[in-house]
Protein backbone atom coordinates (compact mmCIF):
# COMPACT_ATOMS: atom_id res chain seq x y z
CA UNK A 1 0.00 0.00 0.00
CA UNK A 2 1.26 3.74 -0.61
CA UNK A 3 2.02 6.18 1.73
CA UNK A 4 -1.29 7.30 3.28
CA UNK A 5 -1.96 11.31 2.68
CA UNK A 6 -4.89 12.10 4.57
CA UNK A 7 -6.06 9.89 7.15
CA UNK A 8 -9.33 10.68 9.44
CA UNK A 9 -9.99 8.75 12.80
CA UNK A 10 -12.91 8.48 14.40
CA UNK A 11 -13.72 12.20 13.46
CA UNK A 12 -16.97 13.36 14.32
CA UNK A 13 -18.54 16.78 13.55
CA UNK A 14 -20.80 19.07 15.27
CA UNK A 15 -22.93 21.96 13.99
CA UNK A 16 -23.96 23.62 17.16
CA UNK A 17 -25.38 20.79 19.10
CA UNK A 18 -26.25 18.84 16.12
CA UNK A 19 -23.84 15.77 15.35
CA UNK A 20 -23.55 16.15 11.60
CA UNK A 21 -20.53 13.09 11.22
CA UNK A 22 -20.28 10.29 13.43
CA UNK A 23 -17.16 8.46 14.16
CA UNK A 24 -15.57 8.57 10.53
CA UNK A 25 -11.95 6.63 9.52
CA UNK A 26 -10.76 6.94 6.48
CA UNK A 27 -7.50 6.56 4.52
CA UNK A 28 -6.26 8.57 1.34
CA UNK A 29 -3.38 6.86 -0.14
CA UNK A 30 -1.19 8.83 -2.20
CA UNK A 31 -2.10 9.92 -6.04
CA UNK A 32 -5.67 8.41 -5.86
CA UNK A 33 -8.69 9.09 -5.95
CA UNK A 34 -10.98 8.58 -3.37
CA UNK A 35 -14.58 9.17 -4.36
CA UNK A 36 -17.26 9.68 -1.69
CA UNK A 37 -21.20 9.12 -2.55
CA UNK A 38 -24.31 9.10 -0.33
CA UNK A 39 -27.42 10.56 -0.42
CA UNK A 40 -28.18 14.09 -0.13
CA UNK A 41 -27.37 15.80 3.76
CA UNK A 42 -25.99 12.48 4.33
CA UNK A 43 -22.54 14.50 5.01
CA UNK A 44 -19.98 14.22 2.24
CA UNK A 45 -19.21 18.27 2.22
CA UNK A 46 -19.02 18.23 5.78
CA UNK A 47 -16.85 15.65 5.71
CA UNK A 48 -14.70 16.92 2.81
CA UNK A 49 -14.70 20.31 4.44
CA UNK A 50 -12.52 19.11 7.45
CA UNK A 51 -9.60 18.45 5.49
CA UNK A 52 -9.24 22.09 4.38
CA UNK A 53 -10.80 23.17 7.82
CA UNK A 54 -13.58 25.17 5.79
CA UNK A 55 -16.21 23.75 8.46
CA UNK A 56 -14.15 26.33 10.86
CA UNK A 57 -15.97 29.33 9.04
CA UNK A 58 -18.61 28.40 10.04
CA UNK A 59 -19.45 29.37 13.83
CA UNK A 60 -20.43 27.07 16.33
CA UNK A 61 -19.04 23.95 15.01
CA UNK A 62 -16.73 21.56 16.68
CA UNK A 63 -14.60 18.42 15.88
CA UNK A 64 -13.36 15.77 17.82
CA UNK A 65 -11.20 12.35 16.80
CA UNK A 66 -8.65 13.00 14.50
CA UNK A 67 -7.67 13.90 11.27
CA UNK A 68 -3.78 14.05 9.43
CA UNK A 69 -2.26 15.26 6.88
CA UNK A 70 1.42 13.25 6.41
CA UNK A 71 0.79 12.11 9.89
CA UNK A 72 0.47 15.61 11.49
CA UNK A 73 -3.25 16.37 13.23
CA UNK A 74 -4.17 19.36 11.14
CA UNK A 75 -6.79 20.09 14.18
CA UNK A 76 -3.60 20.53 16.43
CA UNK A 77 -3.42 24.03 17.81
CA UNK A 78 0.28 24.48 16.44
CA UNK A 79 -1.18 24.38 12.38
CA UNK A 80 -1.36 27.43 10.36
CA UNK A 81 -4.83 26.70 8.42
CA UNK A 82 -3.14 29.14 5.71
CA UNK A 83 -0.01 27.37 4.91
CA UNK A 84 -2.76 23.95 5.50
CA UNK A 85 -4.59 25.39 2.75
CA UNK A 86 -2.29 26.28 0.74
CA UNK A 87 -1.45 22.69 0.44
CA UNK A 88 -5.33 20.89 0.12
CA UNK A 89 -6.66 22.85 -2.71
CA UNK A 90 -11.17 23.27 -3.08
CA UNK A 91 -13.02 22.93 -5.87
CA UNK A 92 -16.51 23.65 -5.04
CA UNK A 93 -19.60 22.26 -5.84
CA UNK A 94 -21.34 26.26 -6.81
CA UNK A 95 -18.56 27.81 -9.43
CA UNK A 96 -17.33 30.59 -8.02
CA UNK A 97 -14.84 32.59 -9.86
CA UNK A 98 -14.13 35.97 -8.53
CA UNK A 99 -15.60 38.68 -10.81
CA UNK A 100 -12.06 39.91 -12.08
CA UNK A 101 -10.49 38.55 -15.60
CA UNK A 102 -9.73 35.29 -15.74
CA UNK A 103 -6.12 35.91 -15.10
CA UNK A 104 -6.40 37.28 -12.09
CA UNK A 105 -8.24 34.25 -10.83
CA UNK A 106 -6.00 31.91 -11.97
CA UNK A 107 -3.26 34.42 -10.86
CA UNK A 108 -4.78 35.31 -7.31
CA UNK A 109 -3.54 32.15 -5.01
CA UNK A 110 0.16 32.91 -6.07
CA UNK A 111 -0.22 36.50 -5.78
CA UNK A 112 -1.67 35.96 -2.50
CA UNK A 113 1.76 33.69 -1.89
CA UNK A 114 4.00 36.59 -3.02
CA UNK A 115 4.89 35.77 -6.62
CA UNK A 116 4.34 39.05 -8.47
CA UNK A 117 6.89 38.98 -11.44
CA UNK A 118 4.56 39.19 -14.60
CA UNK A 119 6.59 36.55 -16.29
CA UNK A 120 6.39 33.90 -13.34
CA UNK A 121 2.43 34.79 -13.03
CA UNK A 122 1.89 34.23 -17.01
CA UNK A 123 3.76 31.12 -16.82
CA UNK A 124 1.91 30.49 -14.11
CA UNK A 125 -1.74 31.05 -15.40
CA UNK A 126 -0.48 29.20 -18.36
CA UNK A 127 0.30 26.10 -17.03
CA UNK A 128 -2.39 25.94 -14.77
CA UNK A 129 -4.96 26.68 -17.92
CA UNK A 130 -3.53 23.95 -20.07
CA UNK A 131 -3.77 21.77 -16.87
CA UNK A 132 -7.34 22.12 -16.77
CA UNK A 133 -7.74 22.17 -20.25
CA UNK A 134 -9.09 25.34 -20.73
CA UNK A 135 -6.58 27.19 -22.19
CA UNK A 136 -7.06 26.93 -25.89
CA UNK A 137 -10.56 27.98 -25.19
CA UNK A 138 -9.70 31.39 -23.48
CA UNK A 139 -5.85 32.39 -24.57
CA UNK A 140 -6.98 35.02 -26.83
CA UNK A 141 -9.16 36.87 -24.39
CA UNK A 142 -7.11 36.06 -20.67
CA UNK A 143 -8.04 40.03 -19.49
CA UNK A 144 -12.13 39.48 -19.86
CA UNK A 145 -14.17 38.85 -17.37
CA UNK A 146 -14.27 35.51 -15.67
CA UNK A 147 -17.85 35.80 -15.86
CA UNK A 148 -17.99 35.96 -19.23
CA UNK A 149 -17.28 32.43 -19.28
CA UNK A 150 -20.10 29.18 -19.49
CA UNK A 151 -20.69 27.10 -16.66
CA UNK A 152 -18.35 24.24 -17.59
CA UNK A 153 -15.75 26.87 -18.44
CA UNK A 154 -16.20 28.62 -15.02
CA UNK A 155 -15.96 25.29 -13.30
CA UNK A 156 -12.54 24.60 -14.93
CA UNK A 157 -11.12 28.25 -14.35
CA UNK A 158 -11.65 27.00 -10.82
CA UNK A 159 -9.85 24.19 -11.04
CA UNK A 160 -6.50 26.06 -13.04
CA UNK A 161 -7.34 28.49 -9.93
CA UNK A 162 -6.46 25.53 -7.45
CA UNK A 163 -4.16 24.24 -9.54
CA UNK A 164 -2.17 27.62 -9.56
CA UNK A 165 -1.38 27.31 -5.99
CA UNK A 166 0.35 23.40 -6.78
CA UNK A 167 -1.55 22.29 -4.03
CA UNK A 168 -0.92 18.01 -2.63
CA UNK A 169 -3.99 17.64 -2.37
CA UNK A 170 -7.42 18.50 -4.08
CA UNK A 171 -10.89 18.53 -2.58
CA UNK A 172 -13.53 18.34 -4.91
CA UNK A 173 -17.02 18.76 -3.91
CA UNK A 174 -19.60 17.73 -7.11
CA UNK A 175 -16.88 19.76 -9.64
CA UNK A 176 -19.76 18.63 -12.32
CA UNK A 177 -22.65 18.43 -10.94
CA UNK A 178 -24.02 21.82 -13.32
CA UNK A 179 -22.41 20.63 -15.97
CA UNK A 180 -23.46 18.87 -19.51
CA UNK A 181 -22.07 15.89 -20.34
CA UNK A 182 -19.70 17.10 -22.64
CA UNK A 183 -17.73 19.33 -19.40
CA UNK A 184 -18.36 17.03 -17.64
CA UNK A 185 -16.27 14.07 -19.57
CA UNK A 186 -14.05 17.02 -19.90
CA UNK A 187 -13.34 17.41 -16.24
CA UNK A 188 -13.31 13.52 -15.22
CA UNK A 189 -10.63 13.24 -18.07
CA UNK A 190 -9.09 15.83 -16.08
CA UNK A 191 -8.87 13.68 -12.78
CA UNK A 192 -7.36 10.87 -14.28
CA UNK A 193 -4.92 13.16 -15.59
CA UNK A 194 -4.60 15.27 -12.09
CA UNK A 195 -3.99 11.90 -10.24
CA UNK A 196 -0.63 11.61 -11.91
CA UNK A 197 0.27 14.60 -9.72
CA UNK A 198 -2.29 14.83 -6.86
CA UNK A 199 -3.69 13.19 -3.97
CA UNK A 200 -7.90 14.01 -4.99
CA UNK A 201 -10.97 13.56 -2.95
CA UNK A 202 -14.22 13.98 -4.94
CA UNK A 203 -17.81 13.82 -3.75
CA UNK A 204 -20.02 12.92 -6.29
CA UNK A 205 -23.98 12.01 -6.86
CA UNK A 206 -22.99 10.19 -9.98
CA UNK A 207 -22.23 6.99 -9.63
CA UNK A 208 -21.06 5.94 -13.30
CA UNK A 209 -18.53 8.97 -12.59
CA UNK A 210 -17.50 7.80 -9.34
CA UNK A 211 -16.78 4.06 -10.87
CA UNK A 212 -15.33 5.90 -13.75
CA UNK A 213 -12.67 7.63 -12.06
CA UNK A 214 -11.98 6.78 -8.42
CA UNK A 215 -9.50 4.32 -6.83
CA UNK A 216 -11.63 4.09 -3.36
CA UNK A 217 -15.03 4.77 -3.00
CA UNK A 218 -16.81 5.67 0.52
CA UNK A 219 -20.91 5.25 1.06
CA UNK A 220 -21.73 7.72 3.91
CA UNK A 221 -25.42 7.52 5.04
CA UNK A 222 -26.84 9.56 7.77
CA UNK A 223 -23.53 10.84 9.46
CA UNK A 224 -22.06 8.05 9.22
CA UNK A 225 -19.41 5.98 6.94
CA UNK A 226 -20.73 2.80 5.96
CA UNK A 227 -18.10 1.50 4.00
CA UNK A 228 -15.53 2.22 2.41
CA UNK A 229 -13.70 -0.28 -0.44
CA UNK A 230 -11.90 -0.19 -3.71
CA UNK A 231 -13.76 1.20 -6.23
CA UNK A 232 -14.53 -2.29 -8.21
CA UNK A 233 -15.79 -4.61 -5.05
CA UNK A 234 -17.38 -1.23 -4.31
CA UNK A 235 -19.99 -1.42 -7.21
CA UNK A 236 -19.68 -4.94 -7.28
CA UNK A 237 -19.39 -6.84 -4.39
CA UNK A 238 -19.84 -4.49 -1.33
CA UNK A 239 -20.51 -5.97 1.80
CA UNK A 240 -23.25 -4.04 3.60
CA UNK A 241 -26.82 -4.56 2.19
CA UNK A 242 -27.20 -0.93 2.62
CA UNK A 243 -24.40 -0.07 -0.07
CA UNK A 244 -25.56 -2.82 -2.35
CA UNK A 245 -29.03 -1.17 -2.35
CA UNK A 246 -27.14 2.33 -2.49
CA UNK A 247 -24.76 1.35 -5.90
CA UNK A 248 -27.79 -0.56 -7.37
CA UNK A 249 -30.55 2.33 -7.27
CA UNK A 250 -32.58 0.99 -4.94
CA UNK A 251 -33.16 3.73 -2.82
CA UNK A 252 -32.60 7.20 -3.21
CA UNK B 1 -50.15 44.88 -18.19
CA UNK B 2 -53.55 43.97 -20.19
CA UNK B 3 -51.43 40.69 -21.29
CA UNK B 4 -50.37 40.19 -17.39
CA UNK B 5 -54.39 40.57 -16.51
CA UNK B 6 -55.03 38.16 -19.70
CA UNK B 7 -52.87 35.47 -18.71
CA UNK B 8 -53.95 35.79 -14.91
CA UNK B 9 -57.68 35.90 -16.26
CA UNK B 10 -57.34 32.57 -18.24
CA UNK B 11 -55.59 30.79 -15.34
CA UNK B 12 -58.51 32.07 -13.32
CA UNK B 13 -60.95 30.17 -16.32
CA UNK B 14 -58.52 26.98 -16.44
CA UNK B 15 -59.14 26.50 -12.91
CA UNK B 16 -62.52 27.12 -12.45
CA UNK B 17 -64.54 24.09 -14.39
CA UNK B 18 -67.43 26.89 -14.44
CA UNK B 19 -67.31 30.39 -14.47
CA UNK B 20 -70.41 31.60 -13.13
CA UNK B 21 -70.73 35.30 -13.29
CA UNK B 22 -69.97 36.01 -10.06
CA UNK B 23 -66.44 35.02 -10.69
CA UNK B 24 -66.69 37.50 -13.72
CA UNK B 25 -67.51 40.69 -12.13
CA UNK B 26 -65.21 39.98 -9.20
CA UNK B 27 -62.49 40.63 -11.66
CA UNK B 28 -63.66 43.41 -13.31
CA UNK B 29 -64.01 44.89 -9.55
CA UNK B 30 -60.63 44.03 -9.19
CA UNK B 31 -59.51 45.81 -12.31
CA UNK B 32 -60.94 48.89 -11.12
CA UNK B 33 -59.62 48.94 -8.06
CA UNK B 34 -56.17 48.43 -9.97
CA UNK B 35 -56.69 51.69 -12.03
CA UNK B 36 -57.64 53.09 -9.19
CA UNK B 37 -54.49 52.44 -7.48
CA UNK B 38 -52.22 53.28 -10.26
CA UNK B 39 -54.47 56.55 -10.63
CA UNK B 40 -53.40 57.66 -6.92
CA UNK B 41 -49.69 56.24 -7.24
CA UNK B 42 -49.01 58.16 -9.91
CA UNK B 43 -50.66 61.28 -8.13
CA UNK B 44 -47.97 61.23 -5.75
CA UNK B 45 -45.03 60.75 -7.18
CA UNK B 46 -46.33 63.83 -9.70
CA UNK B 47 -46.78 65.58 -6.84
CA UNK B 48 -43.57 65.21 -5.40
CA UNK B 49 -41.94 66.02 -8.36
CA UNK B 50 -43.67 68.60 -9.20
CA UNK B 51 -42.59 70.21 -5.40
CA UNK B 52 -38.89 69.12 -6.22
CA UNK B 53 -39.04 71.29 -9.71
CA UNK B 54 -41.09 73.82 -7.87
CA UNK B 55 -38.12 74.51 -5.81
CA UNK B 56 -35.80 74.78 -8.25
CA UNK B 57 -37.72 77.17 -10.21
CA UNK B 58 -38.25 79.65 -7.28
CA UNK B 59 -34.20 79.31 -6.60
CA UNK B 60 -33.61 79.90 -10.10
CA UNK B 61 -35.74 82.96 -10.60
CA UNK B 62 -34.65 84.79 -7.45
CA UNK B 63 -31.34 83.83 -7.92
CA UNK B 64 -30.38 85.08 -12.20
CA UNK B 65 -31.13 88.39 -11.81
CA UNK B 66 -27.50 89.03 -9.70
CA UNK B 67 -25.87 87.08 -12.63
CA UNK B 68 -26.42 90.19 -14.39
CA UNK B 69 -26.67 93.02 -11.86
CA UNK B 70 -23.05 91.61 -10.23
CA UNK B 71 -21.74 89.57 -12.74
CA UNK B 72 -20.26 86.24 -13.39
CA UNK B 73 -16.59 86.91 -12.78
CA UNK B 74 -16.95 88.81 -9.40
CA UNK B 75 -19.43 86.57 -7.99
CA UNK B 76 -17.20 83.44 -8.57
CA UNK B 77 -13.40 84.96 -8.65
CA UNK B 78 -13.63 87.65 -6.37
CA UNK B 79 -12.50 86.84 -2.47
CA UNK B 80 -14.80 89.74 -0.90
CA UNK B 81 -17.83 88.59 0.26
CA UNK B 82 -19.41 91.93 2.11
CA UNK B 83 -22.70 92.14 0.68
CA UNK B 84 -23.29 94.75 3.62
CA UNK B 85 -20.50 96.82 3.58
CA UNK B 86 -20.78 100.04 1.73
CA UNK B 87 -19.45 99.23 -1.32
CA UNK B 88 -20.80 95.94 -1.11
CA UNK B 89 -19.29 92.39 -2.22
CA UNK B 90 -20.63 89.43 -3.43
CA UNK B 91 -17.52 87.46 -4.16
CA UNK B 92 -18.35 83.89 -3.21
CA UNK B 93 -14.98 82.32 -3.74
CA UNK B 94 -14.46 82.22 0.08
CA UNK B 95 -17.67 80.86 0.59
CA UNK B 96 -17.16 77.85 -1.84
CA UNK B 97 -13.56 77.15 -0.81
CA UNK B 98 -15.02 77.32 2.99
CA UNK B 99 -17.31 74.57 2.06
CA UNK B 100 -14.38 72.68 -0.02
CA UNK B 101 -12.07 72.89 2.79
CA UNK B 102 -15.09 71.79 5.61
CA UNK B 103 -16.01 68.64 3.04
CA UNK B 104 -12.57 67.52 2.16
CA UNK B 105 -11.34 67.80 5.77
CA UNK B 106 -14.13 65.69 7.05
CA UNK B 107 -13.93 62.95 4.41
CA UNK B 108 -10.40 62.56 5.17
CA UNK B 109 -11.28 62.07 8.75
CA UNK B 110 -14.77 60.09 8.30
CA UNK B 111 -13.83 57.86 4.98
CA UNK B 112 -10.59 55.25 6.78
CA UNK B 113 -13.05 55.90 9.72
CA UNK B 114 -16.28 54.81 8.44
CA UNK B 115 -14.90 52.27 5.84
CA UNK B 116 -12.26 50.72 8.52
CA UNK B 117 -15.57 50.33 11.19
CA UNK B 118 -18.05 49.03 8.11
CA UNK B 119 -14.80 45.88 7.80
CA UNK B 120 -14.69 45.70 10.92
CA UNK B 121 -18.23 45.36 11.61
CA UNK B 122 -18.95 42.62 8.42
CA UNK B 123 -15.78 41.08 8.33
CA UNK B 124 -14.28 40.43 11.52
CA UNK B 125 -16.70 41.52 14.55
CA UNK B 126 -17.92 38.74 16.79
CA UNK B 127 -21.83 38.70 16.41
CA UNK B 128 -22.19 40.01 20.02
CA UNK B 129 -19.38 42.75 19.53
CA UNK B 130 -21.32 44.39 16.29
CA UNK B 131 -24.78 43.36 17.86
CA UNK B 132 -23.71 46.28 20.52
CA UNK B 133 -21.48 48.64 18.44
CA UNK B 134 -24.57 49.03 15.87
CA UNK B 135 -27.30 50.80 18.11
CA UNK B 136 -24.36 53.06 19.19
CA UNK B 137 -23.66 54.28 15.23
CA UNK B 138 -27.32 53.97 14.67
CA UNK B 139 -28.17 56.66 17.50
CA UNK B 140 -25.04 58.82 15.82
CA UNK B 141 -27.25 59.94 13.07
CA UNK B 142 -30.44 59.78 15.31
CA UNK B 143 -28.62 63.41 17.48
CA UNK B 144 -29.86 66.62 15.90
CA UNK B 145 -27.02 68.60 14.08
CA UNK B 146 -27.54 71.66 16.50
CA UNK B 147 -26.31 69.15 19.29
CA UNK B 148 -23.17 68.28 17.51
CA UNK B 149 -23.01 71.76 17.32
CA UNK B 150 -23.35 72.23 20.40
CA UNK B 151 -20.80 69.97 21.64
CA UNK B 152 -18.22 71.32 19.53
CA UNK B 153 -18.75 74.72 20.57
CA UNK B 154 -18.47 73.82 24.31
CA UNK B 155 -15.67 70.85 24.13
CA UNK B 156 -14.37 70.56 20.64
CA UNK B 157 -13.22 73.99 20.25
CA UNK B 158 -11.54 74.51 23.71
CA UNK B 159 -9.73 71.43 23.17
CA UNK B 160 -8.80 73.09 19.76
CA UNK B 161 -7.53 76.02 21.44
CA UNK B 162 -5.17 74.02 23.82
CA UNK B 163 -4.25 71.77 21.89
CA UNK B 164 -2.69 74.02 18.93
CA UNK B 165 -2.66 77.24 20.83
CA UNK B 166 -4.82 79.30 18.87
CA UNK B 167 -6.25 82.60 20.14
CA UNK B 168 -10.20 81.32 18.81
CA UNK B 169 -11.04 77.67 18.44
CA UNK B 170 -13.38 78.02 15.77
CA UNK B 171 -11.69 76.65 12.63
CA UNK B 172 -12.05 74.41 9.40
CA UNK B 173 -10.64 71.62 11.81
CA UNK B 174 -12.95 71.45 14.11
CA UNK B 175 -15.99 71.78 11.44
CA UNK B 176 -14.13 68.77 9.70
CA UNK B 177 -14.35 66.97 12.60
CA UNK B 178 -17.99 67.55 13.76
CA UNK B 179 -19.26 66.60 10.06
CA UNK B 180 -16.94 63.63 10.24
CA UNK B 181 -18.70 62.07 12.91
CA UNK B 182 -22.21 63.40 11.33
CA UNK B 183 -21.14 61.10 8.35
CA UNK B 184 -19.84 58.33 9.85
CA UNK B 185 -23.59 56.62 10.43
CA UNK B 186 -24.17 56.91 6.49
CA UNK B 187 -21.01 55.39 5.36
CA UNK B 188 -20.73 53.03 8.22
CA UNK B 189 -24.39 51.51 7.24
CA UNK B 190 -24.22 51.48 3.97
CA UNK B 191 -20.64 50.14 3.47
CA UNK B 192 -21.30 47.39 5.86
CA UNK B 193 -24.38 46.22 4.11
CA UNK B 194 -23.00 46.66 0.79
CA UNK B 195 -19.73 44.11 2.23
CA UNK B 196 -22.09 42.05 3.88
CA UNK B 197 -24.17 41.27 0.26
CA UNK B 198 -20.57 40.02 -1.09
CA UNK B 199 -21.43 36.52 -1.64
CA UNK B 200 -19.79 33.61 0.81
CA UNK B 201 -18.34 31.89 -2.01
CA UNK B 202 -15.96 34.49 -2.77
CA UNK B 203 -14.50 34.57 1.13
CA UNK B 204 -14.14 30.56 0.78
CA UNK B 205 -12.85 30.49 -2.82
CA UNK B 206 -10.21 32.72 -1.06
CA UNK B 207 -9.68 31.20 1.78
CA UNK B 208 -9.30 27.76 0.56
CA UNK B 209 -6.86 28.79 -1.66
CA UNK B 210 -4.61 29.61 1.31
CA UNK B 211 -5.08 33.22 1.43
CA UNK B 212 -5.10 34.90 4.69
CA UNK B 213 -8.07 36.55 6.03
CA UNK B 214 -6.51 40.30 5.23
CA UNK B 215 -5.65 39.13 1.47
CA UNK B 216 -9.13 38.27 1.26
CA UNK B 217 -10.76 41.26 2.50
CA UNK B 218 -9.13 43.67 0.55
CA UNK B 219 -8.75 41.74 -2.35
CA UNK B 220 -12.06 40.21 -2.71
CA UNK B 221 -14.10 41.16 -0.45
CA UNK B 222 -13.77 45.41 -0.57
CA UNK B 223 -13.82 45.31 -4.33
CA UNK B 224 -16.78 42.98 -5.10
CA UNK B 225 -18.60 45.81 -2.80
CA UNK B 226 -17.10 48.94 -4.28
CA UNK B 227 -19.87 49.87 -5.81
CA UNK B 228 -22.03 50.35 -2.72
CA UNK B 229 -18.79 52.01 -0.74
CA UNK B 230 -18.38 54.65 -3.08
CA UNK B 231 -21.97 55.28 -2.96
CA UNK B 232 -21.90 56.33 0.85
CA UNK B 233 -18.58 57.73 0.73
CA UNK B 234 -20.62 60.13 -1.87
CA UNK B 235 -23.63 60.46 0.06
CA UNK B 236 -21.76 61.19 2.90
CA UNK B 237 -20.31 63.89 1.37
CA UNK B 238 -23.61 64.74 0.50
CA UNK B 239 -24.47 64.87 4.16
CA UNK B 240 -21.14 67.29 4.92
CA UNK B 241 -21.85 69.55 1.84
CA UNK B 242 -25.47 70.28 2.91
CA UNK B 243 -24.99 70.38 6.78
CA UNK B 244 -25.64 73.87 8.15
CA UNK B 245 -26.12 74.28 11.50
CA UNK B 246 -23.20 72.72 12.88
CA UNK B 247 -20.89 73.62 10.83
CA UNK B 248 -22.38 77.35 11.68
CA UNK B 249 -21.64 76.97 15.05
CA UNK B 250 -18.06 75.83 15.48
CA UNK B 251 -16.07 76.99 12.07
CA UNK B 252 -16.17 81.05 13.24
CA UNK B 253 -18.19 82.49 11.09
CA UNK B 254 -15.68 84.75 8.85
CA UNK B 255 -16.13 84.85 5.01
CA UNK B 256 -12.32 84.43 3.75
CA UNK B 257 -10.50 82.58 1.84
CA UNK B 258 -8.56 79.92 4.42
CA UNK B 259 -4.73 78.72 4.45
CA UNK B 260 -5.19 76.34 6.80
CA UNK B 261 -7.36 73.94 8.73
CA UNK B 262 -6.81 75.85 11.69
CA UNK B 263 -8.27 79.30 10.44
CA UNK B 264 -12.09 79.98 11.19
CA UNK B 265 -13.76 79.57 7.64
CA UNK B 266 -17.80 80.05 6.68
CA UNK B 267 -19.08 77.68 4.09
CA UNK B 268 -22.07 78.01 1.44
CA UNK B 269 -24.52 77.03 3.93
CA UNK B 270 -24.00 78.64 7.16
CA UNK B 271 -24.00 81.86 4.93
CA UNK B 272 -27.42 81.17 4.24
CA UNK B 273 -28.31 80.86 7.57
CA UNK B 274 -27.00 83.49 9.12
CA UNK B 275 -27.16 85.79 6.54
CA UNK B 276 -31.01 85.06 5.57
CA UNK B 277 -32.36 87.47 8.62
CA UNK B 278 -30.85 90.45 7.63
CA UNK B 279 -31.65 90.81 4.03
CA UNK B 280 -34.42 92.96 2.28
CA UNK B 281 -36.51 90.90 0.23
CA UNK B 282 -35.69 91.40 -3.36
CA UNK B 283 -32.56 93.07 -2.72
CA UNK B 284 -29.11 92.14 -4.12
CA UNK B 285 -28.55 90.41 -1.01
CA UNK B 286 -31.28 88.63 -0.70
CA UNK B 287 -30.68 87.42 -4.23
CA UNK B 288 -26.64 86.58 -3.70
CA UNK B 289 -27.99 83.53 -1.24
CA UNK B 290 -30.77 82.25 -3.51
CA UNK B 291 -27.44 81.88 -5.55
CA UNK B 292 -25.78 80.01 -3.39
CA UNK B 293 -28.69 77.95 -2.77
CA UNK B 294 -28.65 77.22 -6.20
CA UNK B 295 -25.50 76.36 -6.19
CA UNK B 296 -25.72 73.94 -3.76
CA UNK B 297 -28.27 72.21 -5.38
CA UNK B 298 -25.77 71.99 -8.53
CA UNK B 299 -23.32 70.69 -5.98
CA UNK B 300 -25.32 68.02 -4.29
CA UNK B 301 -27.23 67.18 -7.93
CA UNK B 302 -23.44 66.39 -9.18
CA UNK B 303 -22.58 64.25 -6.80
CA UNK B 304 -25.76 62.10 -7.00
CA UNK B 305 -24.80 61.89 -10.35
CA UNK B 306 -21.31 60.44 -10.12
CA UNK B 307 -22.79 58.20 -7.28
CA UNK B 308 -25.55 56.87 -9.42
CA UNK B 309 -23.23 56.63 -12.26
CA UNK B 310 -20.73 54.31 -10.05
CA UNK B 311 -23.58 52.24 -9.43
CA UNK B 312 -24.47 51.68 -12.59
CA UNK B 313 -21.00 50.94 -14.15
CA UNK B 314 -20.48 48.55 -11.72
CA UNK B 315 -23.49 46.96 -12.63
CA UNK B 316 -22.74 46.81 -16.48
CA UNK B 317 -19.38 45.49 -15.53
CA UNK B 318 -21.01 42.21 -12.99
CA UNK B 319 -23.42 41.69 -15.63
CA UNK B 320 -21.37 40.30 -18.10
N1 LIG C 1 -23.66 25.30 8.06
C1 LIG C 1 -24.39 24.33 8.61
N2 LIG C 1 -25.02 24.54 9.79
C2 LIG C 1 -25.77 23.57 10.34
N3 LIG C 1 -25.97 22.37 9.80
C3 LIG C 1 -25.38 22.09 8.63
C4 LIG C 1 -24.56 23.06 7.97
N4 LIG C 1 -24.11 22.52 6.81
C5 LIG C 1 -24.63 21.28 6.77
N5 LIG C 1 -25.37 21.01 7.85
C6 LIG C 1 -26.09 19.75 8.13
O1 LIG C 1 -25.20 18.69 8.10
C7 LIG C 1 -25.75 17.60 7.41
C8 LIG C 1 -24.85 17.18 6.28
O2 LIG C 1 -24.81 18.19 5.32
P1 LIG C 1 -23.84 18.15 4.07
O3 LIG C 1 -23.92 19.44 3.36
O4 LIG C 1 -22.50 17.73 4.52
O5 LIG C 1 -24.50 16.99 3.20
P2 LIG C 1 -24.10 16.46 1.77
O6 LIG C 1 -23.89 14.99 1.90
O7 LIG C 1 -23.00 17.24 1.22
O8 LIG C 1 -25.43 16.70 0.96
P3 LIG C 1 -25.60 17.06 -0.58
O9 LIG C 1 -25.37 15.81 -1.32
O10 LIG C 1 -27.01 17.53 -0.69
O11 LIG C 1 -24.61 18.12 -0.92
C9 LIG C 1 -27.13 18.02 6.93
O12 LIG C 1 -28.08 17.45 7.79
C10 LIG C 1 -27.13 19.51 7.07
O13 LIG C 1 -28.39 19.96 7.47
MG1 LIG D 1 -22.80 18.59 -0.48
Amino acid sequence: MNTLVLQTQKVSLFYGERQALFDISLDVPKHSVVALIGPSGCGKTSYLRLFNRMNDLISNTSVTGGVYFHDQNIYAKSVDVVKLRRKIGMVFQKTNPFPKSMFDNVAYGPRAHGVFYKNKLQEIVERSLKQAALWDEVKDHLYESALTLSGGQQQRLCIARTLAVEPEVILMDEPASALDPISTQKIEELILQLKQKYTIVIVTHNLQQAARISDYTAFFYLGEMIECEKTEVMFTNPKMKRTQDYVTGRFG
Amino acid sequence: MAAQFLSQLKFKFARESSPDVFLESSIRGKQGWDKIWEKCLALISLFSVSIVFSIILFLVIEALPILSKVGFKELFFSDRWQPTSEVAGFGMLPLILGSIWVTVGALVLTVPLGIGCAIYLSEVAPIRMSLMLKPAIELLSAIPSVVYGFFGLVVVVPLAEKFFHLPVGQSIMVGSFILAIMALPTIISISEDALKSVPKSFREASLALGATRWHTISRVVVPAAFSGIATSVILGMGRAVGETMAVLMVTGNAAVIPHSFLEPVRTLTATIAAEMGETAQGGLHYQSLFLIGVLLLIITMILNGIASFIVQRVHQKNAV
